[in-house]
Order: structure tokens, then sequence, then C-alpha cells
């Protein structure tokens, strides 16, 4: 089977005021048909322009791109399978929404009858049918957003890339989308490049996640694989909390030179058999579970009280830390920032 | 405590408007307003009135008195002569600032940056600095048949073409300065900074995600230019034909300097207030542009010029 996508020490550098940048260096990735890939990373890392060099909005200045096993490195936006889910929707203004939808197919030449019903058919399959005669200036946030993936499917590309599309809608509907997204996907099979910056949302939609950090790809894995297993020091940082311990603190505490050690896998206990012993500098209150700072001494610790039932220990108290030797995960101790971060 | 100084008039003026928007609103707009109101509109309605007076044959003097007369003389075949040259200039003047403007106001929306960018504004505004004389005189020269134009062609060895472009009747004439031809580069020259303003203003509006999406969505650039770029810029592009058409109806100078001598709107109303004193009749011949300026803004939102504002 050939890969959905398929990028081969792509690098992408822009030239700015202080010299060239390079957005993205060397990456390579392959993503299989059907898959819902994630890639994750802070602003800035590189995702972005990954996903506009797929899409043709960016050409790289080095390496390979294929598209379904077609070379498509050097080729414009429009003659590419893929289409995109833009940040700011980029729905046309002064076209109505069945307009917005059918323009690929009126780009496409097909006839206006045929353009009316599958417009329709995309709008109902985003559950937004009747509105087509409206502009988008008429639609709230989440209603553009919808249109904007009807307008990208209708052309029913191989790859859907749809960068942070979720990311100007509010906390509800977010996770309202974020389910029919992942639903939408799986009932239309089309491979889906995702993109955004929130953890959470990166971890319960996707089937694998690809972390971005200063231009490079620092794991690709599952979920799971990348936030229990995190490769590097960065990724374990940024996907989730994470307690990471280096030097002594690492030594006495875990073992390796460096590990990591997530908060809401730390008990606090009686003081016989504690691994740990601290004062408690600050609590934090989340609802479904309050996280607290331990200064133990070598370091400081998050921990995470996720018993309902459980009150918080008061700043100042002394409490006693207990875990799994499972829970802690090995770090490469010079992982994290491959060419040092400025 | 940090000493901070007593607040001052001004600054009790602004926390009692703070409270009363109406009266800020108020006290903002009615110089506008009464500018405006009084002096522009009323000036306007006073000339509205004057064309449908008539002037006394014996004394010179205005009869306030109601006729339609003046727009029945506006009928008479040379009148009609006038407007329909006046406006056919004026529509060929905003084309070609249209299709010569464009790419320029494009090129500085979307492509230029930092000094390039403003290196462009400046050239494209330099020539509103210097008098709008000197530069029309100026073109005399470059026009004249010993001028740089006639030499420029002479050494490129293209004279023939000079000479053939001046042969043809109606735009041609025995030099470009006394040709029509000349008259209509001499237009385009003066007004295509207010054609390209705008246009850039309108371009530099277009989220470069639209653009991006169209070419996403399977359209080339030719598509995009046509679907999207287009329609959106419309608004700016309107506008700046309202410059350039109004300000072709209008102008009596250029026409006087440069071209055949054959009479535009501007020229006849300014000799008809001036050396003829027939105000009345100026007056209903200045309606025209209005008129003509109003039928366009008219089409223009027919053919949905301001869909996209």
């Amino acid at each position: 089977m050939t890969a959905a996508v398929s990028l081969d020490a792509v690098s992408c550098v822009f030239d700015s005021p202080r010299g060239p940048v390079r957005a993205v260096d060397r990456v390579d990735l392959t993503i299989e048909a059907g898959e819902f890939f994630t890639l994750l990373g802070p602003s800035g890392s590189g995702k972005t322009t990954c996903l506009r060099m797929i899409g043709g909005f960016t050409l790289p200045t080095s390496g390979r791109i294929s598209i379904g096993g077609q070379d498509v490195s050097r080729l414009p936006p429009y003659a590419r399978p893929v289409n995109t889910v833009f940040q700011d929707y980029a729905l046309f203004p002064h076209m109505s929404i069945r307009d917005n939808v059918a323009y690929g197919l009126m780009v496409r030449g097909v006839a206006k009858a045929q353009r009316r019903t599958q417009a329709e058919r995309l709008l109902e399959l985003v559950r937004l049918p009747g509105v087509g005669e409206r502009r988008p200036m008429q639609l709230s946030g989440g209603q553009r957003q919808r249109v904007a993936l009807a307008r990208a499917l209708i052309n029913e590309p191989q790859v859907l890339l749809l960068d942070e599309p979720l990311g100007a809608l509010d906390l509800k509907l977010r996770e309202q989308m974020q389910v029919e997204l992942k639903a939408l996907q799986r009932k239309l099979g089309i491979t889906f490049l995702f993109i955004t910056h929130d953890q959470h949302e990166a971890l319960s939609m996707s089937d694998r996640i690809g972390v971005f950090n200063l231009g490079r790809l620092e794991q690709v894995g599952a979920p799971r694989q990348v936030y229990d297993a995190p490769a590097t020091r960065f990724v374990a940082e940024f996907v989730g909390a994470a307690n990471v311990l280096d030097g002594e603190a690492a030594r006495q505490l875990a073992g390796p030179s460096c590990a990591m050690l997530r908060p809401e896998r730390i008990r606090l206990g009686e003081r016989a058999d504690a691994r740990a012993a601290g004062t408690v500098t600050e609590t934090q209150y989340f609802g479904a579970f309050s996280r607290m700072r331990v200064d133990v001494g070598l370091a400081q610790l998050q921990v995470d009280l996720t018993d309902p039932g459980a009150r918080a220990p008061e700043p100042g108290s002394v409490v006693h830390l207990h875990w799994d030797s499972s829970a802690v995960h090995p770090l490469a101790a010079q992982a994290g920032t491959p060419g040092a971060a400025p | 405590m940090l000493a901070v100084p007593a607040p001052g008039p001004l600054r009790r003026v602004s926390d009692l408007l703070y409270g009363r928007p109406a009266a800020l609103l108020a006290l903002l707009l009615v110089p506008p307003l009464l500018w405006l109101g009084v002096i522009y509109l009323g000036s306007l309605l006073a000339l509205l009135a004057n064309a449908f007076f008539g002037l006394d044959d014996f004394t010179g003097q205005v009869r306030r008195e109601f006729t339609l007369a003046n727009f029945v003389e506006l009928l008479a075949p040379a009148n009609v002569d006038v407007a329909v040259r006046t406006v056919t200039m004026a529509v060929l003047v905003t084309l070609a600032c249209v299709v010569l403007g464009f790419p320029v106001a494009y090129y500085m929306a979307r492509y230029a940056r930092g000094p390039a960018k403003a290196l462009l504004y400046i050239a494209v505004m330099l020539p509103l600095w210097s008098s709008y004389l000197v530069r029309l005189y100026a073109w005399k020269l470059l026009l004249a048949k010993e001028g740089a134009i006639s030499w420029l062609f002479a050494e490129l060895h293209l004279g023939w073409l000079l000479e053939s472009v001046l042969a043809l009747p109606v735009v041609g004439a025995n030099s470009l300065s006394f040709s029509r031809l000349g008259t209509f580069i001499v237009f385009v020259y003066m007004w295509l900074p207010f054609m390209i303003l705008p246009i850039q203003a309108s371009i530099e509006r277009i989220p470069a995600s639209l653009l991006e999406a169209s070419g996403d969505l399977g359209a080339a650039a030719g598509t995009t230019l046509r679907r999207v770029i287009l329609p959106l810029a419309m608004p700016g592009i309107a506008a700046g034909s309202i410059f350039t058409f109004s300000l072709t109806l209008g102008d009596y100078i250029i026409p006087q300097v440069i071209g055949d001598s054959t009479l535009f709107i501007g020229q006849v109303v300014y000799r008809q207030q001036g050396v003829a004193g027939n105000l009345p009749f100026a007056a209903a011949f200045s309606l025209v542009p209005i008129a003509v300026i109003a039928a366009y803004l008219w089409l223009a939102k027919r053919l949905g010029a301001f869909d996209a504002l």
C-alpha cells in the first residue's frame, strides 16, 4: 500500500532580515491512508509550514513530498489531490454559502444543477442544511467552520489538511467539533492531517501524533506512546504535565540520570516506604483534580490529586509521596533540543 | 504615593463628556455637518436652482423665473457633441487607469515590503506634490513635435509608427500635443494615482488565505483573479473610477492646453459662466456630469460592484 503522504528529507528555509531561518529541518514523515494524523507543536515550531508545503502554498527548499505515491514537490496547490480547511476558514465573503461550498466544482466546470445538489449534500453532511442562500458574515464561527469543512470536502480530496481549524472556537464548541470531526473522518475514510498546538486535542482525536519542535519532528507515535513514553524531554514537557528530573534529583528519586514522572502517577501516603517527602508550596484546584507543588529539596514536584473525596493539603503542610517504579520513564540526558534552543 | 498633578481643564471636559456620548457626538459632528450641509450642499442646490433660470437677452442679467430653456438648449447638436466627447474621454481614461493601475496596486498591496513599498507609495504620489500646471506644461513639451517623445520614436526608428498613429482620424493631429490622443495621455497621467490608491487599499484588505483557498480548491491564477480578487477589489475600482471619471468630466485646463481645441464640458461651463456670463446655462451644463456619475453609480451597483462592501 502506498502512503497517503510522504515527506522525504523536506526542509524549508525562509529569508529573514536576520539571516535564513530553517522553519522545517530535514523532516521525514509517512502518513498512512485513512489515518487521522496530528502535527502537534508550539507556535513557530514548523508544523504549519509543513502543512503549507503539503498543500502547495509554500514550496520546500529541498526534499521530496509525495501524495498517494505521486511526487508533488513543485506542483501548485490546484494540481494537488488535497484540500485545506484554513485557520481563518477563508470563506469568500462575496459569495453565498452554496457558492462557497460549490467553488471547487465550479472551477472544474461542473454544471450548475449538479453543483447545487452536491453542495446541499455536503452541507447536510456537516449538519448545516438550509443555509445555502446566506452569506458567510451571517453565520456564527462554528457554522463557518462547518462550511469551510464542506467546501474542502466537495472535491473528494485524498488528504484533508486542517490548519488549527478549531482554534477560534470556544471550549464547548471545540469539544463538540472534535467528536464530530473524528466521526466524520471515520465515516469518509479520508486521511486527515490535523494541525494543533493543543495537546488535549491531539491526544483525543488522533491515530498518530507527530510532535514538532524547532522545525524538527521529535517523535511520531500513537497518543498513548507519546504521552507515556516521550522520546525527548521536549515531548515530555509539551504533551501533558510532567516532572522532568535530572542530575542529582534524578539519581536519588528515579534512578536514571534523566527521567520523567507524570503528576497523576504520584500518590500521597504514609511516611513508611515513601519515595520522597516535602512541603506543599502551592495548590491549584481544577475541578476534576487538584495540582500541588511539592518542594522535596532537590526538586519541585507537581502532584495531582485525582481522588474526588480528598481535599488537597494546605500550603505549608508536609506530605509523603509514593509512586510505582513503572511510572518513571527514563529520558536521554541531553535530549530535547537539537541544535540548542536560543 | 506618586505625586499626580491636578487634572487640567481639558481633562475635566473629557471627564464631563465621558458620561454623555450624545453630547460628544454632537460636538464632533456639528462643524462638518454645517460645512457639508450649508456650504457644500447649499451651493449645489443654488447651482441646481440656477439651471432653471433664464438670461435676459437685452440686459444680460439673470432672470429669476422658472424655465426649461437651458435644458432644451443642452439638446442642441453642438452641446450633445460636447457631452458625448467628454463622457467618451472619461470612460476611456477610466478604463486605461484601471488597466495600468491594477497591476501596480496589486504589487503594492501583495508583494512590496518595507522600503520598496514606501518607495512605490512615493513614486505614485510624487506627481501630486508638484503643481498641476507645471506638469501639464511639461507634458506639452514632451508631446510637442520636436519633443522628447517624437525624438525617442525617431531614435528607435519607429518614427513611421508615430506618424501613422497621428494620421488616424479623430485621435490624430499634426503632433501629439495637438491631438486628442495627447489629451488622453495627459488625462491618464494626471488621474492614475487616484485610481491606484483606492484599488491598492481594497486589495490589501483581501486576506491571503482567500487566494490560497481558491488555489487549493482547484482554481488556477486566472480563475482566482476573476472569481475572487476582482470581485473583492471592485469597491476600490469603483471608488477609483469615480475619481478618474469625475475629474475628467470636470477638467477644463488639460483640453485647453493639449489637444485639438474641440470643447469638453468643463471648458463650456467655464466659458458660459465667464466670458458669456450665462450662469444659468453653465449651471445646466454642469448638471450633466452629476447625472452621468449618478447613472454610472447606479449601473455599478446593479452589476454588483459593491456586493463585497
